[in-house]
């Protein structure tokens, strides 16, 4: 899996229609970006005990790409994958939208970042989710809401691919291209892992990319840990648009990828300490590449 | 009531926020409302789960949904959706329920929606209307339009007696008066049941009260007072005894300090033959109908020993 996060060719034109400043502007701060932003999530859940840490870690290429790269004052999202509600709070950390501090109080108590998304105190986060199977519905009554009342920008939802299990999502799918709704961009974290087996020894869907195809919704393939395939793919404003990522759970961290034990599991110290070397030492080798 | 719920949501469809869903019901019934709402009118197939998401998302992005089917496909089906994306979020979604109690009859068990507002009332932020006449829906529909959270609101069938004046809206209304026991009831089957209660001599005549909003709210002064007079409280509603309206009464009433010295709660009890029939059939088998209900109350009537 390629793990260089390279800057895309479009991405001032990107931060420019999000109406902020390009946040990167070369390789090696684009390589430094998300090295922060694994050290931070990777030390989050080191000092809160939790699991999670394999799915959060596929997530957070795409949700970093997606926040500052993509999406603008006008646009919305839903984390319909809840579970990695830590890689979507390390990356509004890195926009400045959350603090040190916040993060330091993930998954404790009083802290209003819990393992999912909250119902309140963040304004990025429209709606709370942890439940699978919601958040596409979600995200096409956004839509639709914008289509109604003529306003413009973009709803943008991430699912799990194991969530697809779920029939809502498939009424979400019916549902999103019947209506035609051209403002909603879908990306599928698909690292082939869910709850207690692989995709494929579970309930094996084979290709949702064709498989969305087939319900009428234009789909794009891409390397999820690949920020060019990711941004370019985001570029596409007409739709519905299904992007399917190709990811790694526990991506970047070699004892924890494709193993479905780091769904669970809380990190040891010494794991933690390996988990911190790998992912310096791969930030280090892709900036020199 | 479903003649006068579209008159009634015809005339709001002048408002743009208004959006209304249907799980692919309505036929010979919302079709003026289709025609008044255009693309405001929407529907969303046979698949609840994803209409009360979608209708979460409408009313977050300040629209005024109202999402419709036959009631258990609407609050049992997607409970975790109504729970989650529209209570939780207390976000002004209107579930709109047909056929309230045992209103489908003889199309079977799956039709009926015994537990309803029981169930969503046990929700945060959630409301249940359950208007027991057509001129009810009138009125709470310019009233749902402007709630603040989400509401369930029963439909059924208007049983009010011919040629007796419907006393204005109000969420307790007083109906019949007598000096027997405080009878208080939800929904359409009250009004079914007043000929019968009129008839009887004015001691054993209960005072019969409708509630049509819930959970209780506001007890009006005038019906504790009958309470404290009598003691003797008789409750009648199309739904479960768990969950229902003579629970949450009781349970007010005793955290007020109010003692009885008698409480008979008729409800729906399922299927006590196994067999199916009318919405009368069913409510004659749980003793919901005029007749039984006039024999507990007279029964009711007998002095208790204290």
């Amino acid at each position: 899996m390629q793990t260089s996060l390279e800057v895309c060719p479009q991405i001032d034109q990107y931060a420019a229609m999000a109406g902020r400043p390009p946040a990167i502007v070369s390789q090696a701060e684009a390589a430094e970006l998300r090295e922060r932003a694994k050290l931070r999530l990777l030390e989050m859940h080191y000092q809160s005990k939790v699991g999670h840490i394999g799915g959060n870690l596929s997530a957070l290429d795409i949700l970093m790409s997606l926040y500052h790269f993509r999406l603008g004052p006008e646009d919305g999202f839903v984390l319909s994958k809840g579970h990695a509600a830590g890689a979507l709070y390390v990356t509004l950390w890195t926009m400045g939208l959350l603090s040190d501090d916040d993060l330091r109080h993930f998954h404790g108590e009083g802290t209003r970042l819990s393992g999912h998304p909250p119902l309140k105190g963040i304004p990025e986060v429209i709606f709370a989710t942890g439940s699978l199977g919601h958040g596409l519905s979600l995200a096409a009554g956004l839509a639709l809401g914008k289509k109604l009342r003529g306003e413009d920008g973009r709803i943008f939802c991430l699912t799990s691919d194991g969530e697809w299990n779920e029939g809502s999502c498939w009424e979400a799918l019916i549902f999103l291209a019947h209506q035609k709704l051209d403002n909603l961009t879908f990306l599928v974290d698909v690292n082939g892992m869910q709850g207690f087996g692989s995709t494929m020894q579970v309930a094996n869907l084979g290709s949702l990319a064709d498989k969305f195809r087939a319900f009428g919704v234009r789909t794009t393939e891409v390397d999820g840990h690949d920020a060019n395939s990711i941004c370019a793919a985001l570029e596409c404003n007409d739709g519905p648009l299904a992007i399917v990522a190709q990811t790694t759970k526990g991506c970047g961290v070699s004892f924890m990828e494709n193993e479905m034990a780091w769904h669970y599991l809380p990190m040891t110290e010494e794991q933690y300490h390996q988990a911190v070397l790998e992912v310096t030492e791969c930030a280090r080798l892709s900036v020199l590449v | 009531m479903r003649q006068a719920f579209c008159t009634g949501l015809v005339e709001q469809a002048g408002l743009p926020e208004f959006v209304f869903l249907t799980g692919d019901l309505g036929f010979k019934a919302l079709e003026p409302l289709q025609d008044a709402l255009g693309p405001r009118f929407i529907n969303a197939g046979i698949s609840e789960q994803n209409m009360v998401s979608v209708a979460a998302g409408l009313a977050r992005s300040g629209l005024r949904p109202w999402a419709y089917s036959i009631a258990p496909f609407l609050y049992a089906r997607p409970f975790e959706q109504i729970r989650n994306d529209v209570c939780l979020h207390n976000l002004p979604v209107i579930l709109v329920g047909n056929g309230g109690g045992y209103g489908y009859g003889v199309m079977g068990s799956s039709h009926h929606a015994l537990e309803d507002y029981g169930s969503l009332l046990t929700l945060p932020h959630m409301r249940a209307f359950v208007p027991a006449f057509d001129s009810d829906v009138r009125s709470m529909i310019p009233m749902l339009m402007q709630c603040e959270g989400p509401v369930y609101l029963r439909l059924g069938l208007s049983e009010e007696p011919k040629g007796w004046p419907v006393p204005e809206y109000a969420p307790w209304r007083k109906l019949l008066c007598g000096n027997g026991p405080v009878l208080a009831g939800v929904g359409p089957l009250v009004g079914g049941t007043l000929t019968a209660l009129e008839q009887l001599e004015e001691d054993v005549r209960p005072e019969v009260w409708l509630v049509t909003e819930l959970p209780i709210t506001n007890v009006p002064a005038e019906f504790i007072v009958s309470v404290r007079r009598t003691r003797r409280l008789f409750v009648v509603e199309e739904h479960t005894a768990h969950g229902g309206f003579g629970q949450m009464l009781v349970h007010h009433l005793a955290a007020a300090g109010e003692p009885l010295d008698s409480f008979i709660h008729k409800h729906a009890l399922g299927y006590v033959s196994g067999l199916y029939g009318s919405q009368k059939f069913h409510r004659a088998e749980c003793g919901l109908d005029p007749a039984s209900i006039v024999a507990a109350v007279s029964m009711q009537c007998v002095p208790v020993i204290r």
